[in-house]
């Protein structure tokens, strides 16, 4: 399997403080990368220099002709700004050339009422604008989608809800999903690769048998995880 | 000369007419986007960069408008600049531009020509400054209507504007100078002050009228022509400026509509 992208000795500093160090992985096409680690572990940096908004060391390389969805945290949106759901998803259709049809497929996907395209997004509930989100990261067929602990804020049958649809999208479209969660459980269920990030650079990578295991989720976390591997889960 | 001061005019005169015209559009677009960046007070103090543009051109004997736009222009770049180098919100580094550019204004300009440059002065229009008057609005709503998905998608998430390929830090130039160039359309009709608030109010009138960004527009452009056609008109027949009467009638319109608020 070709890979989608290879990070080779990454780097992400704040002014004197080092986020990230040396930091050095790949993910295969089709994959699903699950990042973890505590807050302030530099997770978000990671996304945010893979997407080139942050500037750093070392190399970020995506295949050729990768189009990235990209599901954020929940963002601070004013209540008021008079944007609908419909005007932000034909925002990003008009760029990518994506028809009429395309975004009815796409509010179809995630299971997106008629209604909330046509209320403002600032209004939305949490699990509504995190599926609008995703939705407005289908469009433009994407053969990557990124999501940043995409579910904060969002009640535990939202979460069902929003992770099962990934799910379906990834068998159906054959997509490469990295994410970052706190669910260990929902790793466990997704994640073929976990890249774990600790506070004091330690870092580790591999399948998820392998990575977490009680020695390797203390060492990630600086405190003893009450986390256990049930036969069941895991690819 | 074109005269570009009352209703008398403006009904005589259908280039003078274009040019309120335009100038009302142009603020009325630039407002929309401005208002929804959360660049509320940052586009009033915005407006007074030009400030110190209009005393050095005072003291070089050149038209203080080329001196304003000059420094608007300056200022839009120094402002990115500022924002880009030290990720400082753009609200603190329009704050600080603004304080210094006031500061060097008033060293550079008398009293009376700093009020002229604040509150806008009546008179005779030189071809220079109607051409600018009518191509400044142009290509400033040119400009923001083929940039308008891009700053809508980079206004809700830069970093999803970056994974749709967008610049932002481009795109963020583009929006300041179409600012920049709005504010400086104002300078001779309005003043630097009154020019802010006509950029602010129709489009502050707006955002909690609208429920989408069409109608954002709409509302936008027709608060701020109607109430530059409606000051106008007031002015020939009241003993009152006419930017003030503007201004007023902008205001007026954002209290009133606030009785149709739509729920949040």
């Amino acid at each position: 399997m070709p890979d989608r992208l290879v990070v080779s000795s990454l780097g992400v500093s704040f002014g004197k403080t080092e986020v990230l160090r040396d930091l050095s992985f790949s993910v295969p096409d089709g994959a699903t990368l699950a990042v973890i680690g505590p807050n302030g572990s530099g997770k978000t940096a990671l996304f945010k220099a893979l997407i080139g908004a942050l500037p750093s060391s070392g190399t970020v390389a995506w295949a050729q002709g990768t189009r990235f969805g990209y599901v954020p945290q929940r963002l601070d949106l004013e209540r008021d700004l008079p944007l609908s759901g419909r005007d932000f998803l034909r925002a990003k259709a008009a760029l990518v050339r994506a028809s009429e049809s395309e975004v009815e497929r796409a509010t179809r996907l995630v299971n997106l009422g008629q209604d909330v395209g046509s209320r403002p997004i600032g209004g939305l509930s949490g699990g509504q604008f995190q599926r609008l989100l995703l939705a407005f990261a289908l469009l433009g067929h994407p053969n990557v989608l990124l999501f940043d602990e995409p579910t904060t804020g969002i009640d535990e049958p939202g979460e069902e809800l929003l992770y099962a649809t990934v799910e379906r999208l990834q068998r159906e479209e054959r997509l490469t999903v990295i994410l970052i969660s706190h669910e260990l459980s929902l790793v466990y269920r997704m994640a073929g690769l976990v890249l774990c990030l600790g506070r004091r650079g330690v870092s580790c990578f591999g399948p998820p048998r392998q990575i977490l295991t009680p020695e390797t989720l203390e060492r990630t976390y600086g405190a003893p995880m009450d986390h256990y591997l049930h036969s069941g889960h895991g690819p | 000369m074109r005269r570009w001061t009352t209703t008398c005019t403006l009904a005589m005169d259908p280039s003078a007419l274009l040019l309120s015209g335009g100038m009302a559009v142009a603020a009325g677009v630039v407002g929309c986007f401005a208002v929804m960046r959360r660049m509320t007070l940052a586009a009033d103090a915005m407006s007074h960069v030009a400030l110190p543009g209009i005393g050095l051109a005072l003291v070089l004997h050149l038209n203080p408008i080329i001196g304003g736009v000059a420094m608007l222009l300056v200022g839009a770049v120094l402002i990115w600049g500022l924002e880009r180098r030290t990720g400082i919100s753009t609200e603190t580094v329009v704050g600080v531009v603004f304080s210094a550019a006031l500061a060097v204004g008033s060293m550079l300009a008398s009293g009376e020509e700093l009020i002229d440059a604040l509150l806008g002065k009546p008179g005779a229009l030189n071809p220079t400054e109607v051409a600018f008057g009518l191509l400044a609005p142009l290509g400033v709503v040119v400009f923001l209507v083929r940039a308008r998905n891009r700053l809508l998608i980079a206004l809700v998430s830069p970093d999803l504007a970056r994974t749709v390929n967008i610049n932002v830090e481009r795109l963020n130039l583009g929006f300041l100078l179409a600012f920049a160039v709005t504010v400086a359309l104002g300078l001779r009709y309005l003043g630097v002050l009154l020019m802010g608030s006509l950029i602010i109010i129709p489009a502050a009138t707006a955002k909690h009228l609208a429920r989408n960004i069409r109608a954002m527009f709409l509302v936008a452009v027709g608060v701020s022509v109607g109430s530059t056609l409606l000051g106008s008109a007031l002015a020939a027949v009241l003993p009152l400026p006419t930017g003030p009467l503007i201004i007023a009638v902008a205001a007026a319109c954002f209290f009133v509509s606030l009785a149709w608020r739509r729920p949040a």
